[in-house]
């Protein structure tokens, strides 16, 4: 065919390493506010854990102070897994689920913006949903439950409690492209729900019968609830902080294997 | 509103140019064929629109020009590369239909974030001006009207300054002033020297903006021309009568564009009536409740299309 092509008569503009740092960012401030304004996002993920803590880690405690300051600290550490989970989960399986489902994701593909600065948002807004509340238990247990901890025990747990949004985000990831729109929110719980309560996050793991306690070791959660106890020096379990690592960077590649297959298969249907 | 647009410099580039091109594409879904061998030629600064009935194969076809679908066989091209390619979509804006917007932004956060992706973005508040949407721009997306969440897609189309704006759909659901207005944004756009590829379901829409109208029914192109043309094909006489014959012998009839068969009665769309009626009445003397009417263009456009896709499906 006889055609003068349109061949860009424009030069393809390249961003520079700023602008592209300030389209990440801009990105992820909008993640945030998005999810901040929705009330649902915000209770379930950061309220509910609190409630529990003060519930389990508070008013069901022993009414000796030494044994009700340990109460509180193990749970800060399992209840804060138990938060941080529930941060990640909804913040990428059912947002992604959504607008994946919805056609928002179709609009945004159609624009410039690279992928990865969406995908990146979602990680941001889970960590700084963790590192909230996180820092929320930690001071209601400082506070209401006689929770001592060294500055250096601090920092360790935080860092676990927010670098769990890794391992976390990659399920909720897997999750969301699982998920149709409408049943999000109802498979993440089935997936959370029971996760968290065989991983010993709800009664503590030696308390569980010892079947469950071998289950256990294979559940993500698990892991990193021991992590964050031995934080704050109340792990009972014989694992190495090695063989933890090493197990949940284990479940991050599964989890990210399978969002890039179902992602792949997404791209089937568009491009099959 | 249409000064507001004069701020957008005009495209120095040359009119008349392949901007975008689809050659011999077809796709299925399952076992529903959107496309079947469609070609399509969107030369530079005009305004083309793709007119049919729901489930034509419009949005495919657009989906496809925009890289978020693949052709089972047939070629696409737009500025000469992949449409996959992202360096071409800083040079393309899109209006697609979506199911949900997140709604706990506010509309001038949307632009904004939508601005940033883009290396030549127009101000914020330009874009805000142009789509109507200065009075709105601290509102929520939840709690806009649907006119008033279409002019915020369309503020997300316009928003990166592109030459090519893919308009899909832009004025379903809007009331007939929000439609006008949207017509004067998209003529200035036009004028301002963009290339607009644009879907409707409305003849008289697709003639009060299009430069060329590709008709696409049940995935395939069943005409193409300009306006004008298309009306004349569309224009005729709606021919209604009771009779034994069968689809078709009556079919078979020249001059016969379109029929339909409802329970004891046919309608006919012909050009000119005369010729037809008398061949009719040469074939079945016993024909009864002869009437003549002229179709309204919508009306006939729909048998046109009606047609094609009955014959389309054989």
């Amino acid at each position: 065919m006889a055609t003068t092509t349109y061949s860009a008569p424009f030069a393809v503009p390249q961003r520079s390493f700023r602008s592209m740092v300030m389209l990440f960012a801009k990105e992820a401030k909008y993640e945030v506010i998005k999810n901040t304004r929705i009330p649902i996002y915000a209770i379930s993920t950061i309220v509910f854990p609190l409630m529990f803590y003060v519930l389990f880690g508070i008013v069901l405690t022993p009414n000796n102070p030494v044994n009700r300051s340990q109460d509180a600290t193990y749970l800060l550490a399992t209840m804060g897994t138990f938060g941080v989970m529930g941060a990640s989960m909804f913040g990428f399986a059912v947002s992604l689920a959504m607008e994946r489902g919805q056609g928002w994701l179709q609009v945004k593909r159609a624009s410039p913006m690279p992928l990865p600065a969406y995908f990146t948002a979602k990680l941001f807004s889970s960590m700084l949903f963790s590192l909230a509340i996180s820092l929320a238990m930690l001071s209601i247990g400082v506070a209401f439950a006689q929770v001592r901890l060294a500055p250096i025990q601090v920092v360790e747990l935080i860092a676990v409690l927010v670098g769990a949004t890794i391992p976390f985000g990659a399920l909720g990831l897997a999750l969301g492209y699982i998920a149709k729109p409408n049943s999000a929110p109802a498979i993440v719980n089935l997936v959370y729900l029971p996760l968290s309560f065989c991983s010993g996050l709800w009664i503590p793991i030696f308390l569980l019968p010892k079947f469950l306690r071998e289950v256990a070791r294979a559940l993500p959660p698990f892991h990193i609830s021991q992590l964050a106890l031995r934080a704050v020096g109340m792990s009972r379990e014989t694992g190495s902080i090695a063989g933890h690592l090493q197990a949940l960077a284990g479940f991050t590649l599964f989890f990210l294997g399978i969002a890039v297959v179902l992602y792949r298969r997404d791209e089937g249907q568009l491009y099959g | 509103m249409a000064t507001a647009i004069a701020s957008i410099p005009n495209i120095a580039s040359p009119r008349g140019l392949n901007v975008a091109q689809a050659h011999s594409i077809t796709k299925t879904y399952g076992a529903v064929t959107a496309l079947r061998n469609v070609d399509l030629d969107l030369r530079s600064g005009e305004l083309l629109a793709l007119l049919g009935p729901n489930g034509a194969g419009k949005t495919t076809l657009v989906r496809m020009l925009l890289g978020l679908a693949a052709p089972d066989s047939g070629r696409v091209t737009v500025f000469g590369s992949d449409p996959r390619d992202e360096a071409m979509r800083y040079h393309v804006g899109a209006m697609l239909q979506v199911a949900r917007v997140p709604e706990t932004l506010k509309v001038r956060e949307h632009i904004d974030l939508f601005s940033s992706y883009y290396p030549g973005p127009l101000p914020v508040a330009e874009t805000l001006r142009i789509a109507g949407l200065e009075d709105l721009k601290d509102r929520r997306f939840g709690e806009l009207s649907g006119g008033q969440r279409q002019r915020v897609l369309f503020g997300i189309s316009i928003c990166g300054d592109p030459d090519l704006l893919f308009l899909d759909e832009p004025t379903v659901g809007l009331d007939v002033e929000a439609r006008r207005l949207m017509w004067t944004q998209i003529r200035a756009l036009v004028a301002r020297g963009k290339t607009v590829l644009l879907t409707t379901h409305y003849l008289n829409e697709a003639d009060a903006l299009a430069d060329r109208i590709m008709v696409l029914s049940d995935g395939a192109v069943v005409a193409e021309g300009t306006p004008a043309e298309i009306k004349s094909r569309a224009i005729g006489k709606q021919v209604r009568f009771s009779s034994r014959l069968s689809l078709d012998q009556i079919r078979s009839i020249p001059g016969v564009t379109a029929v339909t068969a409802d329970r004891d009665k046919y309608e006919l769309h012909v050009q000119a009536p005369e010729p037809v009626v008398r061949e009719l009445l040469q074939r079945d003397a016993w024909l009864t409740d002869l009437e003549i009417t002229t179709a309204g263009l919508e009306e006939a456009f729909l048998a046109l299309t009606k047609n094609q896709h009955s014959n389309g499906s054989n």
